[in-house]
């Protein structure tokens, strides 16, 4: 059994700044992470952040976790545990571990939860044939590790993740021949969009995938046009020959250990499926179960850093830390995340909250 | 398929190793996800289907979807997706549950 006072699950983005705040106040952290390092999803992350200098913006994502790795590796104040994945939640509160292979268990006084999120998947005839992959699982193979997925490769979506990953096949010398978007505008910021336009990949909206086709790998897909009921118009199928295809259609958050906690959970599809019940200062339902990053709502990973900067300040005030500097810094963590969500693109990140604080009305 | 020279990225390799896929000897880098290595090999179906036996690559590449579940050195199961590769072992496509009793 191991103890600590604040546990943070998960070394991502979130996690990190979670446990440097926290640590920072003078709270004693035990930080894990399943993988064998830390840096969650900044660590494949090769394009440059937008925001504030406080947001690191101008740097690239995996610089970014080179920098905040270093800050957690060497703070004093926090426990680091790779190789460690939480596998669940029991009724007195204690959390069961796989550590190094080996079963063990934890015990705190609160709990960050920044566990992130899975990539959604699409359902159509052959969608689960070996050459269809996640493009985030795309990038952590081409960024992290350094193998191509394939020669050509369509790529569904053309959000930010779906029109950057087309841009960074590009950059190794894959063809991507399509970015296929059911939506009637290009979701992605328009910098990264003109960026793979002008490499002339052609971005077809109102289009989805009809089918994939192959024996015992992808080979060729059809896509059309789709009507106002998202059902394909007649005469608009087109075949493309490809060995990979990329599926960027949004993420889900890694909520397993909150249903488990109890904690009160929202539908709200803004922000990404199913969702936790928050304070102002990112508490649950369940008083000293806090949350910070994807897991609280899909967004991106600067407002997931301020998410666990304010998560570990408020865990750490809980417990009596750093009560004199509290108020201060969560009003300027409080500044930052407001500006994030400031503009055009962080309108469905606020209609979700909106929706979230109207449900949080009708339950209580 | 590895890539040879990168605009932003140098990438950092452990040794050259061989290690066995269904028999064969196939060679990877020690530390990459054996996933990785099969997949820079050439290999991308990995796994099969429970009941309709319909063949599987890997999917997430994080550790999450199961997709990629493979039999390494006996034991099933094995996310293939972030387990480090090491010289000599034993890699195998997976059709059935997996035994635990192994």
């Amino acid at each position: 059994m191991y103890n600590t006072e604040i546990l943070v699950i998960g070394g991502g983005p979130a996690g990190l700044k979670a446990s440097l705040s926290a640590a920072e106040q003078g709270a004693a952290v035990t930080l894990i992470e399943r993988e064998p390092h830390l840096g969650g999803q900044l660590v494949k992350q090769t394009h440059m952040f937008f925001g504030s200098r406080e947001q690191y913006a101008s740097e690239r994502g995996f610089k970014i976790a080179e920098k905040l790795n270093k800050q957690v590796e060497a703070h004093p104040n926090i426990n680091v545990m790779n190789n460690a994945t939480a596998l669940g939640y029991y009724d007195d509160g204690v959390v069961s571990l796989e550590v190094d292979k080996s079963f063990a268990t934890i015990n705190y006084k609160a709990m960050i939860l920044a566990t992130g999120a899975q990539e959604n998947t699409l359902m159509f005839p052959n969608c689960d044939l070996p050459g269809i992959y996640g493009a985030g699982a795309v990038q952590t193979l081409m960024n992290v590790y350094g193998v191509v997925p394939g020669k050509r490769v369509a790529m569904i979506g053309a959000g930010n993740i779906g029109v950057i990953v087309s841009y960074q096949l590009l950059q190794t010398g894959v063809e991507v021949p399509a970015i296929i978007e059911a939506l009637p505008e290009v979701g992605a910021y328009h910098v990264h969009a003109s960026k793979v336009r002008r490499m002339g990949v052609p971005i077809y909206t109102t289009h989805t995938v009809l089918a994939a086709h192959g024996s015992a790998q992808v080979e060729k897909i059809t896509f059309a046009e789709i009507d106002r009921n998202r059902q394909p118009v007649a005469g608009t199928t087109k075949e493309l020959e490809v060995d990979v295809l990329c599926i960027a259609v949004g993420l889900t958050p890694l909520t397993e250990i909150l249903f488990q906690a109890g904690c009160q959970m929202n539908f709200i599809a803004e922000l990404g499926g199913h969702v936790p019940q928050r304070s102002d200062t990112f508490e649950t339902t369940i008083p000293g179960i806090y949350i910070a990053g994807d897991v609280s709502g899909i967004e991106e990973a600067s407002a997931a850093m301020v998410e666990g900067s304010i998560a570990g300040l408020a865990a750490a005030e809980k417990l009596g830390h750093g009560k004199e500097q509290y108020q201060a810094k969560l009003a300027s963590a409080r500044q930052e995340l407001a500006s994030l969500r400031n503009g055009p693109a962080g309108l469905v990140i606020r209609q979700g909250l909106e929706q979230l604080a109207e449900t949080r009305e009708v339950n209580s | 398929m590895r890539i040879e020279k990168h605009p932003l990225l140098t990438f950092s390799k452990g040794e050259q190793v061989t290690f066995q896929f269904d028999g064969q000897p196939v060679q990877g880098y020690e530390g990459e996800p054996i996933a990785a290595a099969l997949h820079a090999a050439g290999f991308r179906v990995l796994s099969h289907s429970r009941v309709h036996k319909r063949p599987r690559g890997f999917w997430c590449a994080i550790g999450n979807c199961s997709s990629c579940n493979m039999r390494v050195n006996g034991v099933p199961n094995v996310r293939t997706c972030v387990e480090p590769l090491k010289a000599g072992m034993a890699v195998e496509t997976q059709k059935d549950k997996g035994d635990l009793n192994v």
